[in-house]
Order: structure tokens, then sequence, then C-alpha cells
């Protein structure tokens, strides 16, 4: 959340004229609120987004500080107490090589959160990248990158993650997390970039862009002090989204023997292993089901919940 | 319109051929020794490997190899894979159990996700809307790994309600199960589509003229709000061919359904080249087709579109 608003506060002074005659109306107290403040203060009284967050803050700590939650090792699998039941020890109990199901799940938080996030900055830096220099430049940059990005998603997206994984996995002694990241990486950035682009070009034509370019400013400074703060904020909302679909993938591909493999931790491969043996242990295909699902729905819920804060049409 | 189709036709071949060269130089580029692969641990003949190569063309540039690989894909020969049968006898098999499970779960989605949304749209605020709101978002967090394994283990494998694993010969009733848990991925997006249009056209003014003309409730909702409120959910539903393909290679693998994305998950799994590219290159096809064809199908849902 800090860092959506670290990033907008800067466009204070330039979104400032616009929102002024808005918040007159509105009649709110004295001095005018930048398009952060507000969202900032619409968020502050929407319950969803403190649930969410809560939820995030406490799925964050599982992915650093695991020790916290847990002290069994995950590794640590005795074949003698397969499929035993939850007790004390194990609270979700054993499943299939003996394993602590409670603890697997718990340390399968980091390479999911550790994916999904470093997948979504590598997909936010390419965005921001082609969405601004498209949406700026136009022209013959724009049609080229444009049908660039037709190329990609003319991909249905699991099976070029499929095969870009593969391409990327070769290394044998690899846990795969890195395969998987720039995997995820490479295909997520389409959508920011459109979406960036868009509001690029939008801003691009504001008044004050004009003013800013009659001062003389050169379109480096155009584009990074001016139109950029003012076009970001959906920007933001889109990779909040993309992290929670992130995090579903790295499961997906997982899953499928493409994503993380050997000795990683993860929840898709633990839904994986544990589907054959369902019918006698529910358990283990349960918990990091329900792990995963509830991570994801986190984040969606946040980023839903930005949107909603940032998009004024909405409210 | 005819010009339009022409240039859509026209972007569609750039993107076809994009798309299908990245994947065939994804699978197959900078590979290690094909030739050694095939024979497996036995040592190979100078002699032969040099035929080889020349009857696989391995020895022509990358460029050249993809072009006879198209070749041999536009006049429907995909070749054999790895496990040495022909790549189009299991399309023959894989497509049309595919095809039911895929329509079964785009008509199941539809029907529950527009009459739930019309019923919301039109009460908005209610408990009924407050509650799909709510399972709407559930779902749309609940990636299809997760509830895939979850509903063959509650619905197939405890409850009994449903088989939990189909075969080739599959019944409707054995591919319930399967489309349900398909059609999931897309119903919450297309239920709050139809819910805002709903929302929104009620309020509009032909609305209003058509209830001033003394028309029944029902005729209003039935015929003129929702013909108007049909055309986002349809543009939808091509969106989501892509997302249901990707969602049938769990589905079919964790149901044992023996379609398209069974064999292209097995095909991953075994790393069988040939397989993987013919199954990606005809799902491209497919996608790009069912893409042009919703576009078409908006102008003729509403007239107001027209096409340049």
């Amino acid at each position: 959340m800090s860092d959506i608003n670290a990033v907008t506060s800067a466009a204070g002074p330039s979104t400032q004229p616009q929102m002024e005659p808005k918040h007159a109306g509105r009649g709110k107290k004295d001095k005018p609120r930048s398009l952060a403040a507000d969202a900032w203060a619409d968020l502050r009284r929407n319950k969803i987004f403190w649930v969410s967050s809560i939820l995030v803050l406490i799925i964050l700590a599982m992915a650093l500080f695991p020790t916290l939650f847990t002290s069994a090792d995950p590794r640590d699998c005795v074949l003698s107490r397969q499929h035993a039941g939850a007790s004390g020890s194990a609270l979700f109990g054993y499943d299939f090589q003996g394993c602590d199901v409670y603890a697997k799940t718990i340390y399968g938080a980091r390479n999911s959160i550790e994916v999904g996030v470093v997948a979504t900055l590598l997909s936010g830096v390419i965005g921001l990248i082609f969405g601004l220099s498209t949406g700026y430049f136009g022209g013959w940059v724009d049609a080229v990158l444009s049908r660039f990005i037709d190329i990609i998603l003319g991909v249905p997206f699991l099976l070029g993650a499929i095969v870009l994984a593969k391409r990327f996995a070769q290394d044998p002694e690899s846990n795969g997390v890195l395969a998987v990241t720039v995997t995820l990486g490479i295909l997520g950035w389409t959508t920011a970039a459109r979406i960036m682009r868009s509001s690029v070009i939008t801003a691009k034509n504001q008044d004050y862009v004009a003013a800013a370019r009659m001062l003389g400013a050169g379109p480096g400074r155009l584009m990074l002090k001016h139109i950029l703060p003012n076009s970001i904020a959906p920007f933001i909302v889109v990779l909040t989204i993309l992290l929670g679909t992130n995090i579903a993938s790295e499961a997906t591909l997982s899953f499928l023997g493409v994503g993380l493999k050997g000795d990683a931790i993860s929840w898709g491969i633990s839904i994986a292993e544990a589907g054959a043996n369902a019918r006698t242990a529910p358990e283990p295909l349960v918990w990091p089901s329900v792990f995963l699902a509830v991570t994801v729905l986190a984040f969606i819920m946040l980023g839903d919940a930005v949107r909603d804060a940032f998009d004024p049409k909405l409210r | 319109m005819f010009r339009y189709i022409v240039r859509r036709l026209l972007q569609m071949v750039l993107t076809f051929f994009g798309a299908t060269f990245l994947v065939f130089a994804l699978t197959f580029a900078n590979q290690d020794d094909p030739i050694q692969a095939l024979a497996g641990e036995r040592p190979i003949t100078e002699n032969l490997r040099q035929t080889l190569m020349e009857r696989y063309h391995l020895d022509e540039p990358f460029l050249v190899q993809y072009w006879y690989y198209m070749k041999g894909l536009l006049t429907g020969d995909f070749g054999t894979s790895l496990t040495g049968r022909k790549i189009i006898d299991m399309m023959e098999t894989a497509w049309p159990i595919t095809i039911k499970l895929g329509l079964m779960a785009i008509i199941i989605a539809a029907t529950i996700a527009v009459t739930a949304g019309v019923i919301s749209g039109i009460r908005r605020g209610s408990i009924f809307d407050n509650a799909t709101l709510v399972v709407t978002l559930i779902i749309l967090s609940l990636p299809i790994v997760v509830l895939a394994p979850l509903a063959q283990l509650v619905f197939g494998i405890q409850l009994k309600w449903f088989p939990p694993t189909a075969t080739v010969n599959a019944s409707l009733f054995d591919l319930l199960l399967p489309a349900l848990v398909l059609g999931s991925l897309v119903i919450a997006t297309e239920l709050r589509v139809t819910r805002s249009a709903v929302a929104e056209n009620l309020r509009s003014d032909y609305v209003r003229t058509a209830r001033a003309k003394g028309l029944s409730r029902k005729r209003v909702i039935g015929v003129h709000v929702l013909r108007n409120s049909l055309i986002p959910v349809v543009t939808l539903i091509g969106v989501d061919i892509g997302g249901l393909m990707s969602g049938a290679i769990v589905t079919e693998r964790i149901f044992n359904v023996p379609g398209v994305g069974f064999n292209l998950a097995r095909g991953i799994g075994t790393e069988d080249g040939p397989l993987v590219v013919g199954f990606v290159s005809i799902l491209v096809i497919i996608f790009l087709v069912v893409n042009l064809l919703v576009d078409l199908l908006y102008a003729a849902l509403d007239p107001r579109i027209r096409y340049e």
C-alpha cells in the first residue's frame, strides 16, 4: 500500500487543479487533496481493504519468518508416519511421504510470494517502459509494439507459460524458481502495458503537459515528471491484481510439473502429489488448496479495493 | 464491413505466424542433439546420423525448418509424436471430447451467469445481489488447481454424486463435473458484466419508453433489456476461450478426460515436442478465429456498431 501512496502522491501538485472543483462541490474541509490522499480516505473506510490487508500481512509474515508459525522442519519426512492423522505436534497430519503438512504449507508461502512479487515487478518494469514509450511517441513505435503485444496475446496464457517455463528450466540442478519467475514476468506485462499506454495517451494531451512543453521541458522530463505520475494509478492497480494471478499461475505450473521442482516446497506441488491419494488422505490436498485460495483471494480483494478507490468513475 | 474483415484476416495471419513461430522456436531451437535423443543410449553411426539429419532437415537453417513445419501443418500433416503415433490421429480422438467439454462449460456458465446476473441487476442491493457478489469474488480467486481437485474430492469421491473420472466414450453426465469446474473459470466475470449491463440499461430511455407504452415488465426485461445487455457478455465468451483452453489442461488432467488438454499435459511431461507444437498451433488458430467471429457477432447483435 505504501508504495502506491508514495508514487501517486508525487502526482499531487499537478492533479490538484483538476480535483479542486470536485472537492469544493463535495463540501470537504479546507485544503484540496491529491488523488492519492482522496483514494486513501476512501480506502480507510473500506472493510474489504482492511480484511485483505491483514490477510496479506499474515501471508507476508509467513513467507518471511516461517519459524514464527511452526517449529517443525518441512523436509523432515519419515515414511513410517505416512498419512498419520492430525495431532498436537502436526496440526494437519502427515502426507504420503510422512512430511508434516502444516509445516510444508507454511513454508510453501515463501516460494509463492517470492515468485509472485518478483514476476510482477518484472512485468511492471517491462510494461512501464513499453506502455510509456508507445503511448508517448505513438507512430511506428506504437504500431510495431502493439502488433508484438497482439502476437503474445495470440497464445493462450498457460500454453505460452508451459512452453516458456520448459525452455528456461533446462538446468536439472535448479529448483525452477528463477525459470517460473522469468516466464510469468515475460508473459504478464501485456495488459499492464496496454493500460499504461492508454492512460499516457490521455495524460499527454492535457493542458499541463502542453504548458510544461512550452516552458521548454524535454521529452524525458515530460514523461517522467508530468505524464508518469498522472497516469500510473490504473497501472498500479493492474499490477496488484496481476500479483494474485501470478501466485495462482505459479501453483498451476508447479502442479503440471513445469514449475518449481526438486526439493522446492510449493503449494502447487503439494496439491499435485496429494491428488492421487485424496481418496484415503484428503488433508494433504485440502490445506495447501485452502492457503493458496486465501492468498489469491487476499491479493485480488486488495486490488479490487484499490481500484475502487482510484477510479473516480466508480465513486 | 468487408474491408474490416479483410484487414482483420491479414492481422490474424501475422499473429498466427508470429505466435506459432514463438512456440516452434521455444520448443525446438538450441535443443540438445535430437538424433541422439531418438536413438536413446545406443551409439549412432555417422552415416545414419547424416541420413537422419537430411531427412528431418536438421542441417538447414532454423527458419527453413519452420517453413517445412508450417508447410506440413497447413496441408494437414502434423508429423508423428515421439511415441510413434500420428498426431493427426491423436487429434481426431482428442478434439471431439474437448469440444463437448468446452461447449458444456460455456453453456452452463452462460446460463447461470445470465440468469443470476439479470436477477441481481434488477434487484441491486438485495440479499441475492450481495450474496452473488461475495460468491463471484470467491470463485474468481479460486485457481483451477484448487477447484478441480477439491470438486473431485468432495463431489466425486466423498459424496459420490458424480463419477470422479471420465473416459473416451464419456457421456454428458460423466463430463458434467469437469464442465462445471471449467465453467466456473468464466462464470464470475460473465455474471458481473451481465449485472452491471442490466443495471445500466434499466435506467435508459428506451426502457422508460417501453414501460410508458404499457408493455409488461416481463417483456421489457426479457426482450429489451436482455438483448442489449447480452452484447458485452458475448464478447466476454470470446475472450474467455483462451482461459478455457488453459483451464482444460488442468481439468482434463485431474478428471482423466482424454481430450486435448490431457494430451498436451502428457506431451509436456514426456517432452514430446512435435505433439506440443501441433496441438498448440491448432489452439492458436481456434483462439484467433473465435475472436474474429465474436467481433463480427458483436456487430450483428448491435446494429449501432459499424466496422469501417
